[in-house]
């Protein structure tokens, strides 16, 4: 068995601040790291990797600097890691993002199994997985929370889904989304470290896709434009109360009161 | 395609200009200058390099012709039957964007045994409704799904499509945005619509304060999803005037290789969502222990205990009480945040509530710029008085109704 799990190197704080005055980003050096969605869906790959000795690959679309994530993949147990990286990538969407994987998956190798992520925690959109499943043609399943079984042709996962728990089976080759928990994810080890620091990455840029046709990547391949980007509003008639905590515990009340939040007892 | 280009012989100094992009999306090698995959086209090199050495240009691409499609479809979001409320919502918006461009509103109604809620549907005014009631379509499953929506897109030619941000609207809508080749914008806060039919959709993004306004100019349809309460749900019609359509499609199209062996209820609690009343507990609050101080304040007001991102990964909640991009979606009659700092995460899964109060120590707290009322001070001292002080006011409600004999 084959698996691909499709991660990505996002900003290590969401705390990124836009100055009012300027519209400027403010990001003080802030650390990259693997999306931390992303071990879990990790961590399912590697559950196969032990339980039925799949093969498990990594892939991930970004800058040279991503390479950081796939040597902790390795570090953690994955098999080869893939990197699509070419300036023609650059500026991508959703559709763009989810095209190029599908044409990077498609030259790495043949899979059964494609894992993701919930999402990443840069753009929390949770769109890639799906897209990417229609572009390699395959069913998909979102919010997986179990696995229940593994046989030649399917797999067997729990759904988690808001008032129901679903069980399905899916034939291969499909793609799972995972949920956060579904496993807890192992911890990098120095032994693989040692034992990997030497292991090869696969690069590959646009020259090694199928399709070539540059509108299809990056910004040309991507429907949706930013037009601005804006703090957000402020609230306006917004109402500041300051005072001795006692004051102030009472003028919450005196309004709770007026505004019939607080029910008595009829 | 608009694109960025960069005048190398401009650049004075070349290695110094890296360090515009917030993205380590500039390159300098060997003295020249290039853009990696990482850029995101925020555009903040060409605002902040004063050499011109980045340019930006926009050269008009031929895009698809936008009156071959029209109108504001909505696609309406149900299992077993049971509409998602987030579906009236949905068409709320639609009825408010179609009228700016005077076209029609249009409904897809998909499973099994649906045809009765049709009539429901357009007491929420879309023009019309098509029905795809197939035995296939029993379970949400994703082939026969995107088969079917597939086909209504073909069949309509919609300008807009606004999907439901539930767990089946972002499953569906991705897959179906991917197979027209078009543009989603996921969980979008605001939409509005120009005289041309280019939707406006404004989302956070870059898991930052910031607001994005993005378009989709050169494809149709534009996809939207929006979370369950983020728009109001709109009054009822009196007299509604719309159709149903009944579709077919060629039984091939709805093949799947899922088969879904079991649907089990889950214990069904309400919601954070579903409450009038919430009191948010945020990374002020010192220790595990402190939710119970919280959970009284809740209880008080008949409300609900909800926390941000940062409690729930130390522990000290359930995910389900969790508010924000990467939670719920709430908008409660009353919300009040204690110790809550206010990352746009969080303000983006709360900020449509009706009455936002909000207790922080530190004036300069982002959360205050969301809150109706601003409470700066120690929720330690605050909470406990508030609660004493309206458990007086109960049992005096309680004394009195005693005194003349009422039951309590």
């Amino acid at each position: 068995m084959k698996i691909a799990v499709c991660i990505k190197q996002v900003p290590g704080t969401a705390q990124v601040e836009i100055d009012e005055k300027t519209g400027v980003l403010k990001r003080d050096g802030v650390e990259s790291k693997m999306n931390p969605y992303d071990l879990y869906a990790m961590e399912t790959a590697l559950r196969f990797k032990q339980d039925y000795g799949a093969e498990v690959d990594v892939i991930t679309m970004g800058p040279p600097q991503c390479e950081a994530i796939v040597r902790e993949a390795f570090m953690m147990g994955v098999d080869r890691g893939i990197i699509l990286s070419d300036r023609k990538f650059g500026g991508a969407d959703v559709l763009a993002t989810s095209y190029t994987l599908s044409q990077g998956l498609r030259k790495a190798g043949n899979y059964d199994l494609t894992i993701c992520g919930k999402q990443t925690t840069d753009g929390d959109t949770a769109q890639v997985g799906a897209e990417l499943a229609e572009f390699l043609g395959i069913p998909h399943v979102t919010n997986v929370c179990r696995i229940l079984k593994v046989e030649a042709e399917s797999i067997t996962v729990d759904l988690d889904l808001p008032m129901h728990i679903e069980t399905a089976a899916i034939q291969f080759p499909c793609l799972i989304t995972v949920e956060k928990g579904i496993f807890e994810p192992r911890l990098p080890s120095f032994k693989l470290k040692l034992a990997t620091a030497d292991r090869k990455i696969e690069w590959l840029s646009l020259k090694d896709f199928d399709d070539r046709n540059e509108m299809h990547y990056g910004l040309n391949g991507s429907p949706t434009q930013v037009k601005r980007i804006f703090p957000p509003e402020s609230h306006s008639g917004r109402d500041m109360w300051k005072g001795s905590s006692s004051d102030l515990a009472g003028r919450l009340f005196e309004m709770l009161k007026d505004k019939k939040f607080l029910q008595q007892a009829r | 395609m608009p694109q960025i280009i960069i005048h190398q012989t401009k650049a004075e100094d070349p290695q110094s200009l890296v360090a515009l992009c917030p993205f380590d999306a500039i390159e300098c090698i060997d003295g020249i200058l290039s853009i990696n995959s990482g850029c995101r086209m925020c555009r903040l090199c060409i605002k902040n390099d004063l050499q011109g050495v980045f340019e930006y240009v926009e050269d008009a691409r031929p895009g698809v012709d936008k009156s071959l499609w029209r109108g504001v479809a909505v696609f309406a979001d149900q299992t077993g039957g049971q509409i998602h409320p987030v579906t009236w919502e949905l068409l709320g918006k639609a009825t408010e964007l179609a009228a700016k461009i005077k076209q029609p509103v249009y409904c897809l109604l998909a499973g099994h045994n649906v045809t009765a809620a049709a009539p429901g549907i357009l007491e929420y005014g879309p023009d019309e409704v098509y029905v795809y009631d197939l035995p296939e379509l029993e379970h949400f499953r994703i082939e026969p799904y995107s088969a079917i929506f597939e086909d209504f897109i073909n069949k309509v030619k919609p300008s807009v499509v606004l999907v439901g941000g539930t767990s089946i609207g972002r499953s569906l809508a991705p897959r179906v945005a991917a197979r027209f080749r078009t543009g989603l914008t996921a969980d979008c806060t605001m939409l509005d619509i120009r005289p041309d039919t280019d939707l406006d959709q404004i989302r956070p993004a870059y898991g930052g304060n910031i607001m994005a306004h993005i378009n989709t100019p050169y494809h149709r349809p534009q996809f939207a999803t929006v979370r369950y309460k983020i728009f109001s749900a709109p009054e009822k019609v009196a007299a509604p005037k719309g159709r149903i359509t009944i579709c077919e499609i060629e039984p091939p199209k709805l093949a799947s290789a899922i088969n879904v062996l079991e649907v089990k209820p889950k214990r069904r609690e309400v919601g954070i969502e579903e409450a009038e009343v919430i009191v948010v507990a945020g990374r002020g609050l010192k220790k595990q222990e402190d939710m119970a101080m919280i959970g009284e304040l809740a209880a008080a007001l008949d409300g609900r205990v909800a926390a941000t991102r940062s409690l729930i990964e130390a522990g000290w909640a359930d995910p389900k009480q969790q508010i924000g991009l990467s939670g719920r979606t709430v908008k409660p009659k009353l919300i009040i945040t204690c110790g809550v700092s206010g990352a746009i995460q969080f303000v983006a899964g709360m900020n449509n509530s009706e009455l936002i109060v909000a207790i922080n120590k530190d004036e300069t707290a982002p959360i205050f710029k969301t809150a109706h009322i601003g409470i700066v001070g120690d929720m330690y001292q605050i909470i406990p008085a508030l609660i004493n002080k309206i458990k007086d006011y109960k049992t005096a409600g309680a004394d009195c109704l005693q005194a003349y004999g009422g039951k309590a």
